[in-house]
């Protein structure tokens, strides 16, 4: 069983600046949820107080009830697997290595087992790099390179994977593969959470939005709650309507409040 | 990992490399022994082979040691591929506290002072290197820290020389930092090998961590690398290594920029798959530079830190070249 991944009233600042201001959420693993937001909203700084990279000026992420900052480093490694906004890569390593990576919370002083190597197979197939894998990173395109990553953060088999803008970067049929990626892992009983800057692609993908904005939470719910026009135009600034597509409800931005 | 085979063919190749040089050091020199004299004690080359090349050899392997895999483990801690514990001004600070016990006298007092030192004096290189480039891996601020500890301990020095209180401290400085392995006993070896070996096994229990670092300070922790105590061991190791290399032998530069860089295409890159094998190659380096200062026919031997610059110098020009054009 997934367990609850939970935060509560947590405050940020970064120097003078606050960045989240008291924002309280319970997530439910099986679902999509995407946090989503105008640039310097705090995205990304609560999903790493979520991970337990960054400790929160007040309040407390929790998993399963227990803050996540309690679980041990390598435990919660195991558990929430995270995926970062940067792809930056330090050394020109083989794609393979670098899915390797991910087993780093499980493998031994000695490397890895046959386990890991079976769990690095599995994760380079469901992301579709199997194809790269003898490849060096840096003559891989931006789009192969991110899709490498995916695979890296899914080698360690987590309960939890959080995404920091993981779509940023892919061609339309490979955000669409890597969007039905993360709809199978909440399908398996999986949380999984992601920040996006694609309203559209939000609507489509998230079983459940939040709306950060000058760091609070504006609106929680699923995305036709979440990204009504009206909670849109306070967050972004910016107009927008429904429109009704083949697959639902769509989501146009017709222009910028003057 | 997938890279079994070839790791494998990789450190029978150094070990054969180190085992060769070995030999050669102990048979190498102004003077060219013989096999008869290895079994003859009372031959007159015996203490030239087991007095005076047998520990140069020894200490040549764990320095060699020592600097390569500081190198290599700098370079994965720092996701830098200039780093390096003479580069980045660690060496120059484990002689500068060198020097100071000398131009103070201190080192008289006990044969352990200017060790201590010196190893105190890496530390603290690495500890100032770390909080002057700060959390960032960027190169520029690396160099530049590095730099910053160069032109101190520099000063240091010169000022220690000029200002030394008579000219025997001023030969006994002048001829400790020039590194060399000549004239080296077995105390120095006794001295040096179990905080090289420290040093070392401190260094090698961090790979997880070199690897993890690949993805960034932010990618290695959520894997549940705790990068903190990791840089503990870096100091304490690159600390103990390094200073005590640079204790018994001065400062002996490039082997830590040089061997890691010669080694990575070996490993695939992977940072911690590069500790031991430059620890291996780096006693390669350094035991095949000792011999060629030796049997270089100069009035006087050269010093293996010159040899070394002089092998070094158009090494990071090459590498320059080639950081030039990527950046390009």
């Amino acid at each position: 069983m997934t367990p609850e991944l939970g935060f509560s009233d947590i405050h940020v600042r970064l120097g003078d600046k606050p960045v989240l201001e008291g924002v309280s959420a319970d997530l439910h693993p099986g679902q999509v949820t995407a946090i989503v937001g105008p640039n310097g909203a705090g995205k990304s700084t609560l999903l790493a107080c979520l991970a337990g990279l960054r400790r929160p000026d007040m309040g407390l992420a929790r998993l399963n009830g227990v803050g996540v900052l309690e679980l041990a480093a390598r435990e919660r490694g195991r558990r929430i697997g995270f995926l970062p906004q940067s792809h930056e890569i330090a050394w020109s390593v083989e794609a393979r290595t670098l899915v390797g990576l991910g087993r780093i919370p499980f493998a031994g002083s000695w490397g890895l087992s046959v386990e890991d190597e079976a769990a690095v197979e599995r994760a380079m197939t469901k992301a579709d790099v199997t194809q790269f894998a003898t490849r060096t990173v840096t003559t891989l395109s931006g789009g192969e390179l991110a899709r490498v990553l995916i695979a890296r953060a899914l080698a360690g088999d987590p309960q939890w994977l959080l995404a920091d803008e993981p779509l940023a970067g892919l061609d339309p049929g490979h955000q669409l593969d890597a969007a039905a990626l993360f709809r199978a892992l909440a399908d398996e009983g999986k949380g999984v959470v992601v920040t996006l800057h694609d309203l559209p692609m939000a609507m489509k993908l998230a079983d459940r939005v939040i709306v950060l904005a000058d760091g609070k939470i504006l609106a929680d719910g699923p995305p036709v709650e979440a990204l009504a026009p009206p909670i849109l135009s306070a967050a972004y600034g910016v107009e927008a309507r429904f429109a009704e597509g083949g697959h639902g409800p769509l989501i146009e931005i017709v222009g910028r409040h003057g | 990992m997938t890279l079994k085979q070839p790791l494998g063919q990789l450190y029978a190749g150094l070990g054969i490399a180190v085992a060769v040089l070995f030999v050669a050091s102990l048979f190498a020199g102004k003077v060219w022994v013989p096999w008869s004299a290895f079994t003859d004690r009372a031959d007159p080359r015996w203490p030239i082979i087991f007095d005076l090349r047998l520990p140069r050899a020894i200490l040549g392997v764990a320095v060699g040691a020592a600097l390569g895999a500081s190198g290599a483990a700098m370079q994965g801690y720092t996701r830098n591929p200039l780093a390096s514990p003479d580069v980045l001004g660690v060496s120059s600070m484990a002689s500068l506290f060198a020097v100071l016990t000398l131009y103070f006298n201190l080192a008289e007092a006990s044969a352990w002072v200017l060790p201590t030192a010196a190893m105190l004096g890496a530390m603290t290189g690495v500890v100032l290197l770390l909080v002057l480039a700060g959390a960032t891996s960027s190169i520029v601020t690396f160099i530049l820290a590095g730099a910053i500890l160069q032109i101190i301990t520099a000063a240091g020095v010169s000022l220690a020389l000029s200002l030394a209180p008579n000219p025997w401290a001023v030969q006994e400085i002048v001829s400790w930092i020039h590194g060399a392995l000549a004239d080296r006993s077995i105390d120095e070896v006794r001295f040096a090998l179990p905080f090289i070996l420290t040093g070392l096994v401190l260094l090698m229990t961090q790979t997880r961590t070199f690897d993890a670092l690949t993805l960034g300070d932010i990618g290695a922790r959520s894997l549940g690398i705790d990068v903190n105590r990791s840089r503990l061991f870096l100091v304490v190791g690159v600390g103990l290594a390094v200073g005590a290399s640079t204790a018994v032998t001065g400062m002996i530069g490039f082997v830590g920029l040089v061997t890691p860089h010669l080694l990575r295409p070996f490993v695939a890159s992977r940072p911690g798959a590069l500790i031991l094998p430059s620890a291996i190659g780096g006693a390669a380096i350094v035991l095949a530079a000792d011999i060629l200062v030796r049997v270089i026919p100069t009035a006087t031997e050269v010093k293996l830190n010159v040899a070394m610059a002089a092998i070094g110098g158009p090494f990071f020009l090459a590498l320059l070249i080639r950081l030039r054009r990527r950046i390009a």
